[in-house]
């Protein structure tokens, strides 16, 4: 019997770590999709992160109720785009033949930018979204209780993954970033336009920052150092998946996600270790990461 | 960074002229000006130390902040949990940081480029959340606050001088290696990995040796901010301090010697003197980056030397 209880008690702390999954993972992918198609290790992603969940506050406390937490999920991410746009067509673009190390520290110099932007903005006290009325309370699912709103950010996830992948293998757009992903110059020399391919390609991958923002907005408070946080996380994610690779994200998100979990039921003083403990053995036995990279 | 570049021949007067004015601040300044100069000469040798394998090996050492922390931690755990010699919590810290640096760098050379930064930020900011968590050790985010120096080196003047002293010999050793065969050597792994290795240098191991080398003098580096400060904390070891020097190495050039220096003075005198006026000066600090990379890719030093270089031509012709 005591047995039973503690198989449920880690049940149900992997069904928790699963939902945190989710949003790593959606923020993963879309730093994953720039890096393999633009090669840009987008620092500033983080940046897009904390400005989702910002903007998602403040449209759902200005709408209210279940409508305004809608209008944000969709809202947000889509105001983020619009300002990676901006910075795409008007800066990044200049830079694409730099160096790594040149792209890493531009998108460094941004994450400076916004994050006393955010605070000009928002000011330095942090905020917090309540769940939305229609996800409030819990289920049950085999005889373990989870929380409404995870249940609901367990199904985003798959939904996210799918349309990726149908983005990049099914659609004209998908088919041309992954041929320019692999030989730009050659794309550019049978009259495609790559440059258009790629602003296209980074605006999605900044909303998807933008969306986990949103979505991470209910369960947590949102603060200044959010991008901090989690920029490290999905960096890591990003590699040990396998550049450029989105199910490599989704594989990075569950290792990070689950590891985490299991840290926090047997080392809770040291659960945050935990993660960056399985990246490390990862990368030492693959050190160009699970799934095969793009690159 | 494909282009060669060779350190011209210092003259030995220019060191020995700013040594002694260095050596005279205290004399003149204020107590908060001794303050500003000796977190230059720490930051600044801690950026020299990074640039050592960035600018001179041409390796992605993008965390490097780690072994200044382990260095800083390293002095401030033997003086509070030790009672043994202040000397040996001083050793420890280069030590300690050499140590780090060759795990680190043992798993870390086997890759090149965009990878080796990648792998090393994994296992530095392993590093960074054990020393964040572990309360009872390192005292978790709180860090160790009134470290006990001895008396002889703490509070304004002897802590200047400590700094002086210690930092202009890490200065002369530091651009004494660069000089040197094994310097030079770096500098061609750097230009051409591939054809070093097919004459036979043994690319892996000088990469290595390099590493070993600039985490010892960050570490040291880690031991003056003790020396300054009297306190460490775990955002010595964060990744954004890492970039931040990475920031001073870009800014003041990173082909030059004096690059990071001169980078680390800019940054430092950025942050005391606007962060005074506001509170937004990282956005000020974000801005003048970009404008940095759009504009001068050689960084401060190569400007002036390409301003000098045309002015001699202009004249000459």
């Amino acid at each position: 019997m005591a047995e039973g209880v503690a198989l449920q008690t880690v049940l149900q702390q992997l069904l928790v770590g699963l939902s945190r999954t989710t949003i790593l993972f959606i923020v993963a992918s879309g730093m994953s999709l720039v890096l393999g198609v633009l090669r840009i290790p987008n620092l500033a992603h983080g940046s897009f992160y904390m400005i989702g969940a910002f903007l998602a506050y403040s449209i759902s406390t200005a709408i209210g109720s279940t409508m305004g937490f809608w209008t944000a999920v969709l809202a947000a991410p889509i105001g983020v785009a619009l300002l990676s746009f901006a910075i795409e067509r008007g800066l990044f673009r200049h830079l694409y033949d730099r160096e790594h190390l040149m792209l890493l520290l531009f998108t460094f110099s941004f994450t400076l930018v916004f994050s006393d932007l955010v605070k000009l903005i928002w000011g330095s006290d942090y905020r917090s979204m309540p769940v939305p009325e229609m996800f409030q309370g819990s289920i049950q699912v085999m005889g373990l209780t989870l929380p409404l709103y995870n249940a609901f950010l367990l199904a985003v996830g798959p939904v996210v993954a799918v349309g990726l992948w149908l983005l990049t293998q099914k659609t004209k757009i998908g088919k041309i970033a992954r041929a320019a992903a692999v030989d730009r110059e050659m794309v550019d020399a049978i009259g495609i336009n790559v440059q258009m391919v790629y602003s296209v390609v980074f605006v999605i991958g900044c909303f998807l920052a933008g969306l986990g923002g949103a979505l991470v907005a209910p369960t947590q408070n949102i603060t200044q150092g959010m991008d901090h946080g989690i920029i490290m996380e999905t960096f890591l994610i990003v590699i040990v998946g396998g550049l450029g690779n989105i199910w490599g994200a989704l594989t990075g998100a569950l290792v990070f996600g689950l590891s985490h979990a299991v840290g926090i039921m047997v080392v809770p003083q040291f659960a945050i270790v935990i993660p960056y403990l399985a990246v490390v053995v990862i990368l030492l036995f693959r050190p160009r990461g699970l799934l095969k990279s793009i690159w | 960074m494909e282009t060669s570049f060779r350190f011209p021949a210092p003259s030995i007067v220019a060191p020995i002229v700013i040594l002694a004015l260095l050596a005279c601040i205290p004399l003149v300044g204020s107590r908060f000006f001794i303050y500003l100069v000796s977190g230059i000469l720490v930051t600044g040798l801690l950026a020299t130390s990074l640039n050592l394998v960035l600018g001179f090996g041409g390796m992605y050492q993008f965390h490097h902040a780690v072994f200044y922390g382990t260095g800083a931690y390293c002095t401030a755990l033997f003086l509070t949990k030790t009672s043994l010699s202040a000397w040996v919590a001083f050793v420890s810290a280069p030590v300690g940081a050499a140590f780090l640096g060759l795990v680190i760098g043992a798993v870390c050379v086997r890759l090149s480029k965009l990878y080796f930064g990648m792998l090393q930020i994994s296992l530095g900011s392993l590093v960074w959340a054990v020393v964040y968590r572990w309360y009872s050790f390192t005292g978790g985010d709180d860090g160790i606050h009134g470290i006990p120096l001895p008396s002889s080196i703490s509070g304004g003047k002897p802590a200047y001088y400590t700094v002086l002293v210690t930092a202009a010999l890490c200065f002369f050793l530091l651009h004494r290696i660069v000089e040197s065969p094994f310097g030079r050597m770096f500098q061609a792994i750097r230009d051409n990995p591939v054809r070093c290795e097919a004459v036979g240098i043994p690319v892996q191991r000088h990469q290595l040796i390099g590493q070993v080398l600039a985490a010892a003098f960050a570490g040291i580096a880690g031991a003056l901010f003790v020396v300054v400060e009297g306190s460490v904390f775990p955002d010595m070891l964060f990744w954004t301090l890492s970039l931040e020097i990475l920031i001073m190495c870009l800014l003041g050039g990173w082909f030059r010697f004096w690059g990071p220096m001169v980078g680390a003075a800019i940054i430092v005198c950025l942050r005391t003197y606007v962060g005074a006026y506001t509170e937004y000066w990282t956005l000020i600090l974000g801005v003048f980056l970009m404008l940095i990379i759009f504009f001068l890719p050689d960084g401060v030093l190569g400007m002036a030397e390409r301003l000098t270089r045309r002015k001699a031509k202009a004249s000459s012709s």
